[in-house]
């Protein structure tokens, strides 16, 4: 066993400094080495971290629902900017787009943790943000989505399409980690000022 | 508030006998009357919580009853009955082990007490005031079986209390009771630090949980006052784990630290937080202060108490969300003998057994496991597991914060290793009548 002072990074970590691409075989596993989660086989992470895309149609006659909705998180958001902060986000994409006259409504996020470890916490933050203003208009969507966390995943890994392809410029490298070498640079430009 | 039904709860639940040793035994039913006359005569024994509390003083010892869905099975619990309960209890703990981190060392096919197999139906909890009164009911125990044609025991483990016998405290030497969840209805205050009561509904079926939900699989008289128990027996590598504090720690004090670092407190029970430098066992003993703490404004760095240690990842407090969510009861004691200050490792097996109980085996107990334990980037640490209780393979790292670098372990060794383990219902009193009486 060694023990060292070091502020080196682990073998394990990936490089960020190489841009990557994965290509994900159909299905969305890696059939050999598949990690199981609390409520099923987890997605694996890619050099664009953990994601998903959900997709399903929503109900007729519901379309601005969503507008309201998408002004409703812009206000949680303002007012409580920490108030997703559990999810571990990078990013977030909602769209509405039509096929053959119906509206389909695709949810696309990059998180830094699989979907499965947090997924109590996510649907108490559903519940809190409003998000079940847009959720239950979607067709198929669990009425008792809120005290049944097993009927929400399973809502929401049978509406999951995988990627087959996902690329990193920085790859594997979580919001946090930005974060804090944002952090890192202001702090050094405000002590370059200061020694002026 | 709510009013618990206590005196239909068993005893477990909801209160510590005070015991100095207990077995476990593991039972199979090879026939459904047959387990059923053994549950018809252990069933006299089993104490509510409101009975166990109010002949405490007089008694010697106190018996929880508790079934695998393969043994509600075995009782003759039907299948439409079956299909209510939860999955993870259905599927049980060996089919959820690889999410769990019982891999490698810690995987179910090196578990010698039987818990693994599907043949497992029952555990019967001894707890006892002494070894003479232990020595009383196993042999009367040996007798009911004897007598009850189809059932077997599968195996045994004998507990013992680990000296110094003035608190409690496991075989590394660590303190242990100190964060306890309370329960709102259940009478008892909770200690500073401790957070509010609890709604019963997050232990107990039948009752509101923190969401105002009711969970109840059915038929109610079978679920009304039950719970759910984690069983896990973990070896304590004692030898190792002394070697590893000498490894890392020139003088007693220094070790001492180190010890504290994995843990997040002094082995005297004393927190990292209100205690940084040097141990204050006062405090450690002092219920009254030895909880009241956070990290968020005491300790957002881990200068205290790293972010990846056994406190930290399995209570995290203020910096953990929903965390009235994922709270636990924790009953069992310790097994083994003592190894003496100064002895080397000799190889025999000592450890924990214990209980996680809780409303929901999936949100509680397994995300506690698969989450706080095991999630090798919990906290962004990026390469470790719980230092204690984590699946530890000698590949990961262990980094203690320290102005102005932090010091960092690599190659961290298992101090423990799981040996056994199983998902148990645990029925009320009426609950236990119910699958006493079915046909």
């Amino acid at each position: 066993m060694k023990e060292r002072n070091s502020m080196t990074t682990s073998p394990e970590q990936k490089d960020w400094t190489k841009p990557a691409a994965l290509a994900i075989p159909e299905g969305g596993y890696f059939k050999d080495k598949v990690e199981q989660g609390r409520y099923g086989p987890v997605f694996p992470q890619t050099p664009a971290c953990y994601g998903f895309s959900i997709m399903a149609k929503i109900k007729p006659g519901t379309k601005q629902n969503f507008y309201a909705y998408a002004q409703n998180i812009e206000k949680a958001v303002g007012a409580t900017p920490d108030c997703l902060a559990v999810l571990k986000l990078h990013y977030l994409r909602w769209l509405l787009f039509d096929i053959k006259g119906d509206t389909y409504f695709m949810y696309q996020g990059i998180f830094d943790t699989d979907f499965d470890k947090y997924t109590e916490d996510a649907v108490a933050i559903f519940a809190s943000t409003g998000l079940n203003t847009v959720f239950e208009n979607l067709e198929g969507f669990p009425v008792d989505w809120k005290t049944n966390a097993a009927a929400f995943i399973k809502f929401v890994r049978e509406h999951q399409c995988p990627s087959f392809l996902e690329y990193g410029e920085y790859p594997y490298v979580s919001a946090d980690e930005i974060k804090k070498a944002l952090k890192l640079k202001a702090a050094f430009s405000t002590a370059l000022d200061q020694m002026q | 508030m709510t009013t618990l039904e206590s005196d239909d709860i068993q005893h477990i639940l909801l209160t510590r006998a005070p015991a100095m040793t207990g077995r476990y035994e593991f039972l199979s039913f090879k026939s459904a009357a047959g387990g059923r006359a053994w549950l018809s005569a252990i069933m006299e024994k089993v104490h509510s919580a409101k009975a166990m509390r109010e002949s405490v003083a007089q008694d010697k010892r106190w018996v929880t009853v508790a079934f695998t869905f393969n043994g509600l099975r075995a009782l003759g619990v039907d299948d439409a009955s079956l299909a209510t309960f939860p999955e993870e209890f259905r599927q049980g703990m060996v089919a959820r082990a690889e999410m769990l981190g019982d891999t490698g060392a810690n995987h179910p096919s090196h578990w010698t007490d039987k818990t693994s197999s599907p043949d497992l139906h029952a555990i019967v909890i001894l707890f006892a005031r002494d070894a003479a009164e232990r020595d009383r009911c196993v042999s009367e125990h040996a007798k009911l079986i004897a007598n009850c044609q189809d059932v077997e025991v599968l195996s045994t483990l004998d507990l013992e209390a680990t000296p110094p016998f003035e608190y409690a405290h496991d075989h590394f030497g660590y303190r242990d009771r100190l964060s306890q969840p309370a329960i709102e209805g259940a009478g008892d205050a909770p200690t500073p630090g401790s957070g509010a009561p609890l709604k019963a509904g997050e232990f107990i079926l039948g009752y509101p949980d923190e969401n105002g939900h009711i969970t109840l699989p059915q038929p109610e008289s079978l679920t009304r006052n039950g719970s759910f128990m984690a069983y896990r027996r973990m070896d304590e590598h004692v030898g190792r784990f002394r070697d590893f504090l000498r490894e890392h720690g020139k003088t007693p004090e220094e070790q001492e630290l180190v010890a504290a670092k994995l843990m997040g407190r002094w082995r005297s029970g004393a927190p990292l937080v209100l205690a940084p430098e040097k141990d204050d066992p006062a405090l450690g003993a002092d219920p009254q202060r030895n909880n009241d703490f956070n990290y968020k404004q005491q300790d957002p760095q881990g200068y205290a108490v790293p972010l990846g240690s056994h406190i930290r990842r399995m209570n995290p407090r203020d910096t953990g969300a929903n965390m009235s969510r994922r709270r636990m009861i924790r009953r069992g004691a310790t097994y083994g003998p003592a190894l003496p200050e100064g002895a080397a490792e000799d190889g025999v097996e000592r450890g924990i057994a214990a209980f996680v109980i809780c409303a929901s085996l999936v949100r509680q107990f397994e995300f506690a496991q698969n989450v706080w334990a095991n999630d090798k980037n919990f906290h962004e640490l990026g390469n470790e597991r719980d230092p204690i209780i984590g699946n530890q393979d000698g590949t990961l790292e262990y980094k203690i914060p320290k102005r102005p670098i932090r010091k960092k372990i690599t190659g961290l060794p298992a101090f423990t290793t799981v040996r056994g383990g199983a998902y148990f219902f645990l029925p009320g009193l009426k609950a236990l009548r119910h699958l006493a009486s079915l046909s």
